[in-house]
C-alpha cells in the first residue's frame, strides 16, 4: 500500500511536470513564428484564438487527422522508433530541472552530468530516422546533423566544465545557489556567447540548421515523415531548445534567483523568475533565426573544432588558474 | 527494497538479453542498437549500484559518442543490406578458424579463472577512507587526483596517442585541391575583386591571366 502510495504520487508529480512542458512547448513554437513574423513585417500567425496563440493547437489537431505514411522500403521498426525516441529524449530531461529551491522532480547528485548524457543521446533519434527512411536526403541530413552534434557537444562539456569549477559540485541546484552572488554570466561571458551559439548548434536551430537545409536536402532527416509523427519530431525538438534555453539559465543566469535581492525584485515566485529567464533566452534564439543567414557545412565545423573548443580549453586554464591564485576554489557545498 | 529488486532484475535481464541479441541479430545495424541497449542498461545498473558517476560517464562517452561513430560506420558500409552467409556458404573458411581461437580463448580463460586466488586480506589492504558524507563523484575524485594522479596522466597520454595516431594514420595530403581560406574570402574588397575593362569592338578582353 505505502509503494502504491509513493507511486501515485510521483505519477502525480510527473504529470505536473510534463504537462506544462508541452503546452510551453507549443506556446513557444507560436513566439518563435511570431517574433519571425515580425521582424519581417509580417503579422505572422495571429488568426486562432487571441493574437493567435492557439495556432500550435490547431497545427497538433491537423497534425493528428492526417494519415502516417510509411515508405514501403523503410526499415519500419527503427522508422517508428526515431520519433518516439526524440520526443521522450527531449521530455525526460526536464526531470531534473529545478525550477526552485523546492520544485524539483529529481533533486540528484550528477544532475549536470544527466543533462549532458541525455542531450548527447538525443542524437539518436535523427540518425535513426535518416537511416530508416531509406532515402537520400534524411540519410544526408543525419549524417550532418550527427557530426554537427558531436562535435558541439564538446564545446558545451567544456563550458560546463568552465562553470563547474566555480561551483564544486554537480547538482544543479547548488550550481544556482553559487550564484547567489553574482550570476556566472558576468566573470564568465564569454563562455555564455559560446554557450549560446552552441545550444542553437546543438539543437540545430538557425544559423545552424544544415540538417535541414531545404534548398539542398528538402527538409533533412524528416522529409519522409508524416502526420503525428512529423509532429512528434517537431515537438521533440522544440521541447530540446527549451531545454537548452533552461539550462542556459540554470548555469549562467541565476537559474530562480532575482538579479538582486531587494523588496521589488524578490516578491515574484522563484519559478516565475526562472521562466522570465528562459523565455529571455528563447527570445534570443527566435531573433537568432529571424536575422542570420544559414552556415556553410565546412564553416560550421571550422567554428566548432577550430575556434570554440581551443577558446573554451584555454579559458578553462584561466579559470582554474584564476580561482586557484585567489584561493576562490570552492569547496563541498558552498 | 522489494522495488530495488524488481528494478535490478529489469536493467540486468535487459542487458542480458540485448547482449545476446548484439551477437545473434541477423542485420548489422540492430546488432548496433542492441548495443546501444546494452549500453544503456549497464549504465543503470551502476546508478543503482550507486556509482552514478561511472554511470552517467558511461552513457556519454559510449553512448553519446562512440556508438554514434559504429552506427555512422555501419550506415556508411551500408552492411545492414548484407546478409551473413557466412554460416550458409558451403566453402566456409571462417567457421573453422573461429572455432580454433574461441576454444583457445575458452581455454586460456580457463586456467586463468581457475587459478584465480585472491589475496589475503585484499580487502583491508586498500588505504583508501571511504567518507560516506560526501558524493561518489566528490570522492572520485578526491582518490584520482592524490593517490592515482600518476595512472591518470598515464591514461591520458595513452589516449592522446592514440589520437595523434589515428590522426597520423588517416592523414593524406592532397594535391591539386582548392582550398578555402576564409579569411581572404572575408576579407574581399571592391578594389581587389572587380576591375572595369574598356572593351574594344570586336576585339574583347583576356581575362584570367
Amino acid at each position: 500500500m505505502e509503494y502504491l502510495n509513493i507511486f501515485f504520487q510521483e505519477i502525480y508529480k510527473i504529470i505536473f511536470l510534463v504537462i506544462p512542458v508541452l503546452v510551453s512547448v507549443a506556446m513557444i513554437v507560436w513566439l518563435d513564428r511570431r517574433v519571425w513574423g515580425l521582424v519581417q513585417k509580417r503579422k505572422g500567425p495571429n488568426v486562432v484564438g487571441p493574437f493567435g496563440v492557439l495556432q500550435s493547437l490547431a497545427d497538433a489537431l491537423k497534425f493528428i487527422f492526417k494519415e502516417i505514411i510509411i515508405p514501403a522500403s523503410a526499415n519500419k521498426v527503427i522508422f517508428i522508433l526515431a520519433p518516439i525516441v526524440t520526443m521522450t529524449l527531449a521530455l525526460v530531461a526536464w526531470a531534473v530541472i529545478p525550477m526552485s529551491e523546492i520544485h524539483v522532480l529529481a533533486d540528484i547528485n550528477v544532475g549536470i552530468l544527466y543533462l549532458f548524457a541525455i542531450s548527447s543521446l538525443s542524437v539518436y533519434g535523427i540518425i535513426m530516422g535518416g537511416w530508416a527512411s531509406n532515402s537520400k536526403y534524411p540519410f544526408l541530413g543525419a549524417i550532418r546533423s550527427a557530426a554537427q552534434m558531436v562535435s558541439y557537444e564538446v564545446s558545451i562539456g567544456i563550458i560546463i566544465i568552465n562553470v563547474l569549477l566555480c561551483v564544486g559540485s554537480l547538482n544543479l541546484t547548488d550550481i544556482v545557489l553559487a550564484q547567489k552572488n553574482i550570476w556566472f554570466v558576468i566573470p564568465l561571458f564569454p563562455m555564455f556567447i559560446i554557450f549560446f551559439i552552441s545550444a542553437l548548434a546543438e539543437t540545430n536551430r538557425p544559423p545552424f540548421d544544415l540538417p535541414e537545409a531545404e534548398a539542398e536536402l528538402v527538409a533533412g532527416y524528416q522529409t519522409e515523415y508524416s502526420g503525428m509523427m512529423y509532429a512528434m519530431f517537431w515537438l521533440g525538438e522544440y521541447a530540446n531548445i527549451l531545454l537548452m534555453c533552461a539550462l542556459g539559465t540554470i548555469l549562467f543566469l541565476g537559474g530562480w534567483l532575482p538579479p538582486i535581492d531587494i523588496y521589488p525584485l524578490n516578491i515574484l515566485p522563484a519559478p516565475l523568475w526562472m521562466i522570465l529567464k528562459i523565455l529571455f533566452l528563447f527570445f534570443l534564439f527566435a531573433i537568432t533565426k529571424a536575422i542570420v543567414p544559414r552556415y556553410r557545412y565546412d564553416q560550421l565545423m571550422r567554428l566548432g573544432w577550430k575556434v570554440f573548443l581551443p577558446v573554451s580549453l584555454s579559458y578553462v586554464v584561466l579559470t582554474a588558474s584564476f580561482l586557484v591564485y585567489f584561493e576562490l576554489l570552492p569547496t563541498k557545498g558552498s | 527494497m522489494i522495488a530495488h529488486t524488481i528494478f535490478f532484475y529489469f536493467f540486468s535481464f535487459i542487458a542480458i538479453f540485448s547482449a545476446l541479441m548484439v551477437i545473434t541479430s541477423r542485420s548489422t545495424i540492430n546488432s548496433v542498437f542492441f548495443l546501444i541497449l546494452d549500453f544503456i542498461s549497464i549504465g543503470c545498473l551502476f546508478i543503482m549500484v550507486g556509482a552514478e558517476f561511472l554511470g552517467m560517464i558511461l552513457l556519454i562517452v559510449y553512448v553519446g559518442a562512440v556508438a554514434v561513430l559504429f552506427l555512422f560506420v555501419v550506415m556508411m558500409l551500408n552492411v545492414a543490406q548484407q546478409k551473413q552467409s557466412w554460416f550458409i556458404g558451403k566453402k566456409s573458411t571462417h567457421i573453422p578458424s573461429g572455432l580454433i581461437v574461441g576454444v583457445l580463448i575458452f581455454l586460456e580463460l580457463l586456467v586463468v579463472i581457475g587459478g584465480w586466488k585472491y589475496k589475503e586480506g585484499i580487502a583491508s589492504s586498500s588505504s583508501i577512507i571511504i567518507n560516506k558524507d560526501i558524493s561518489n563523484t566528490h570522492q572520485l575524485g578526491n582518490v584520482m587526483y592524490t593517490d592515482y594522479i600518476l595512472y591518470f596522466q598515464l591514461s591520458g597520454i595513452i589516449l592522446l596517442l592514440s589520437m595523434i595516431g589515428a590522426i597520423v594514420l588517416t592523414y593524406r595530403k592532397r594535391e591539386n585541391l582548392k582550398r578555402q581560406n576564409y579569411f581572404t574570402q572575408i576579407s574581399r574588397e571592391k578594389s581587389s575583386s572587380i576591375e572595369i575593362k574598356k572593351v574594344e569592338f570586336d576585339k574583347g578582353v583576356k581575362i584570367d591571366d
